[in-house]
């Protein structure tokens, strides 16, 4: 199989791109689910765009200001300043494609707060605007089908990059097992983040880093990958996500003792603190002993808002709670804590979605990345609500135009088939030929169960040491584990021990970032070292595969151009 | 909570024809059936197949049959669908299977396809910002935007099932969002094309899509409000069209012979296929023989119930409303 572009992952991030390609190249896209599953869809609030439809004096600047201060200053300003002033375009462009907005009284695009957000900047569609942007890119592949080819239900296990250039990728097709390579010459990654290593998350099944591990595997850096965020309302025991647009219209977080209890973390703004605050804030109050009842949860109690206003603007997470805890939020206040939700770090990209071969800048040749899969990076530390929709439509575009500029200078490369595909062959055939004892299923669970424990929302030495251990030895365990179904034909078994297999390898990634950074900054919380650290540690860290298996940390400045590091307070 | 659970197992490769297999399995406190599926899936049958990635009711991909109808997994309370301490589960219908719960869905997407699924916005018109829309009009899209693809009503639906050209509930209800979408000018060729067969008329309301709906999309809803904006463009030409304009003229009496309050049931038939539509009124002949022989047949000259002014009176309101 030969084409132009391939593009893996058919979210916001990479339909985007496909958008700038179809009719000028032939373009493929390559996705384990269908389009309209992908976890773009997931994302509820909205996106975010000065188009100071709400409150007429914002303006991209203020919106970059909010970003790189909610990054606690390790976002690129470079890469923020060019995301904020594409920001209104990006959304008016999906308005003229059909998006269905949700309306203010002047007809224009209705836009509600957030958290982090100086202004109410956050353009929504009710509270399924992913789903609304997803749908409408998706409405535009099947207009432009003639000019796009649709690898449904393939699964990536691998990316082929030799000597600085990427050739292609190697791909299985779920229903009939078969594994092919995809010739490229240029390959595009929109393959979502890694949230799925946690045992509270907000993710869908399918968010296993795999595009991540595959660009890692192939011996390229990765970027900042111990900042996760975790999400302040998650559903009790689910992770399931309520929409920060639920404290955007005037939700309160409650804990055991009946008190506002934000009130003692961020007077001036409350629940709208960005996320990574109000997550530690949530989890001091449990920690402390005044969750619900004392126990590992606290309340948002949207009761106040009114029946009529939650029925028209939060009428998604209403049936959540009904159908996940069986609490309809009209009535009673909801059961929530923190959730793994977001990967702030990922694959290190140029502002021109440029994958990154090291910390010097060195740019691999046909390879590029945009969305949660990529670190460019616009989120720093801790990602503002409603910026990563904004981020994946935004530098998906940016992705695909990039690609136009390059390909008269890319070709389609030669590639040694039988060793790309021996190698991926070998990894599944050894999961097929283990005799094993252990249970994937119970890996995977103690894998999750030791990152939410032990890489969570507060993190410290010995804790992080013991995920690292607990890592390496559930990697042992994986070689030998077993799998009932060795059929070809859709087995999800295979996929999703391959899946485990690439959440074993970036968990030891998360940890080890952690580990080595001595401070606490945004998502990253260390109790053993609670400040920010400028002086030191005002840097990416980079990540990579030595040829003997083990991993080398680089770090690399951080984009500085408008706004110096101030204390973060709100 | 001990539980039977009854699952469809079928192989495309191997097997000639599915089987049902039991798991027992205790169900933990709050699991959803996708939960529990997914616990018998990796601690008791690897081997079982099924499709799933978003778990909060969002993607659409765990759809399937649970006791004989379609839901979707991640949304079911497990206790909820528990009969007699079993729960059966089967593969969405009116597909073909290709292992255990996960259909070949390509059909429905090819069904999708055929309406044009895109927004086609007056070009020539040049917007600066966002076009503009009232609220009002955004909430005539609301409803059918919800829809997440999950194929439910497309499995449950009785016309699909004797009809695999019908374009299906999710498509009608897509077909919904872009006609009556303000910023959408096509709507003449849009509502040519659903007027066609196996198009609106096509639907028989038995309203099980909408029954089986997860979201707010309850395509027979928007089936009927194509019905009713196809009726206002003057779309009355054909079999199902007329079948609403013969009830409409029959029951408050238009022509002699109908009225009285009644259902004609003599002036129905040829009113929906034509007066003068003599093979299809031959077709249906033998159906009235039978009628007539069972006793069934409707007296020639309906007679007029009582409170009969009531039925005109509210005819009357209908009409008044309508404008």
């Amino acid at each position: 199989m030969k084409h132009d572009v391939v593009i893996i992952g058919s979210g916001l991030a990479g339909l985007s791109a496909a958008m700038e390609l179809v009719g000028n190249l032939d373009v493929a896209i390559v996705t384990k689910v269908y389009p309209s599953r992908s976890h773009s869809g997931a994302a509820q609030g909205g996106v975010a765009a000065a188009v100071a439809n709400h409150e007429k004096d914002d303006t991209p600047d203020l919106h970059m200001y909010d970003t790189v201060k909610g990054s606690d200053f390790l976002a690129d300003q470079d890469a923020v300043e060019y995301m904020v002033n594409a920001a209104p375009d990006t959304i008016i462009k999906m308005e003229k494609l059909g998006c269905v907005f949700s309306r203010d009284g002047e007809q224009k695009i209705a836009q509600r707060a957030f958290g982090g957000h100086s202004r109410k900047r956050s353009c929504y569609a009710a509270d399924r605007t992913g789903h609304a942007l997803l749908h409408v890119l998706f409405e535009q592949s099947m207009k432009h089908k003639k000019n796009l080819t649709l690898y449904n239900e393939y699964y990536l296990l691998s990316l082929i990059y030799k000597d600085g250039v990427a050739k292609g990728v190697v791909v299985m097709d779920s229903k009939t097992g078969k594994i092919d390579i995809i010739y490229a010459k240029a390959v595009m990654f929109g393959t979502g983040g890694y949230g799925r290593a946690y045992n509270i998350t907000s993710n869908a099944f399918s968010c296993t880093g795999d595009g991540i591990v595959a660009a890692y595997r192939a011996g390229l850096p990765l970027e900042d990958m111990e900042f996760v965020q975790f999400h302040p309302t998650g559903l009790y025991q689910q992770g399931i996500l309520v929409s920060e647009a639920a404290r955007g219209d005037g939700g309160y977080l409650i804990n055991g003792k009946g008190e506002r209890f934000m009130e003692k973390y961020a007077p001036s703004v409350m629940e709208l603190a960005p996320r990574d605050i109000v997550s530690r804030a949530e989890q001091t109050e449990i920690n402390e002993g005044r969750g619900i009842d004392g126990k590992d949860y606290v309340y948002i109690d949207l009761r106040h808002l009114g029946k009529e206003k939650i029925l028209e603007r939060l009428p998604q997470i209403r049936q959540l709670g009904i159908d996940f805890v069986g609490v309809d939020c009209i009535d009673n206040p909801v059961p929530i804590q923190p959730t793994a939700h977001y990967s702030m770090g990922g694959i290190p990209t140029t502002l021109d979605c440029r994958v990154l071969a090291d910390v010097d800048g060195t740019i691999v040749k046909g390879f590029y990345a945009g969305g949660e899969c990529a670190c460019v990076s616009v989120h720093g530390a801790n990602r503002l609500g409603t910026n990563s929709l904004l981020e994946a439509c935004v530098f998906g575009e940016k992705a695909g135009r990039t690609i136009l500029e390059d390909i008269a200078s890319l070709s389609h490369e030669d590639i040694n088939e039988e060793d790309e595909k021996s190698v991926v062959k070998k990894r599944i055939d050894n999961i097929f030929a283990s005799p094993g004892t252990e249970s994937t299923n119970a890996i995977r669970n103690e894998l999750k169960i030791n990152m939410t424990n032990n890489c969570g929302v507060y993190r410290e030495k010995s804790k992080l040491e013991t995920a690292l251990s607990t890592v390496k030895e559930l990697q042992e365990k994986f070689k030998n584990s077993k799998i009932a179904d060795k059929s070809k034909l859709f087995n999800t078994e295979l996929q999703e021990a391959l899946e485990l297999q690439n959440m074993l390898e970036f968990s030891e990634l998360i940890v080890k970032g952690a580990l080595e950074r001595t401070e606490s900054r945004g998502g990253h919380s260390r109790t053993d070292y609670p400040k920010r650290d400028d002086d030191n540690w005002l840097k990416h860290t980079f990540v990579s595969k030595q040829p003997d298996g083990s991993i080398e940390l680089k770090y690399k400045p951080v984009t500085i151009t408008k706004h110096q590091p101030v204390e973060r307070k709100y | 909570m001990a539980v039977k659970f009854v699952i469809q197992r079928f192989d495309s490769e191997k097997d000639s024809a599915p089987r049902m297999e039991e798991f027992n399995l205790e169900i933990p406190k709050g699991a959803t059936l996708l939960d529990c599926i997914n616990l018998i899936k990796w601690e008791q049958d690897g081997t079982l197949t099924l499709r799933m990635s978003c778990r909060s009711a969002i993607c659409g991909s765990c759809a399937m049959r649970v006791n004989g109808h379609a839901r979707l997994a991640c949304k079911t309370q497990a206790v909820d669908v528990v009969t007699d301490n079993k729960v059966v589960i089967a593969p969405l219908g009116n597909f073909p299977v290709i292992k255990d719960l996960v259909v070949d869905l390509e059909p429905f997407w090819a069904s999708l396809e055929r309406i044009d699924p895109w927004l086609k916005p007056n070009e020539s018109v040049k917007w600066e910002r966002e076009r503009l829309q009232t609220h009002d009009d955004e909430k005539l899209i609301d409803d059918a935007s919800t829809c997440i693809l999950c194929a439910s009503c497309y499995s449950d639906c009785n016309v699909m099932e004797v009809d695999k050209n019908y374009m299906g509930p999710a498509t009608l209800a897509k077909a919904q969002r872009f006609v009556f979408d303000t910023r959408d000018v096509k709507t003449k060729e849009r509502l040519d094309q659903l007027n066609e067969l196996t198009g609106i008329w096509d639907c028989t309301h038995c309203a099980e899509c909408s029954t089986r709906c997860p979201t707010d999309t309850k395509p027979l809803a928007r089936i009927t409000e194509l019905k009713a904006r196809s009726m206002e463009h003057g779309y009355s030409n054909s079999a199902g069209s007329r079948h609403v304009l013969a009830f409409r003229e029959s029951i408050p009496g238009k022509y002699p012979g109908t009225g009285g309050g009644l259902i004609n049931e003599n002036y129905i038939p040829p009113r929906s296929l034509g007066f003068f539509n003599i093979p299809a009124l031959i077709g249906i002949l033998p159906v009235g023989i039978r009628m007539m022989i069972r006793g069934k047949m409707p007296p020639l000259l309906p007679h007029t119930i009582e409170k009969f002014d009531e039925i005109k009176r509210m005819f009357g309101r209908f009409k008044e409303y309508l404008k």
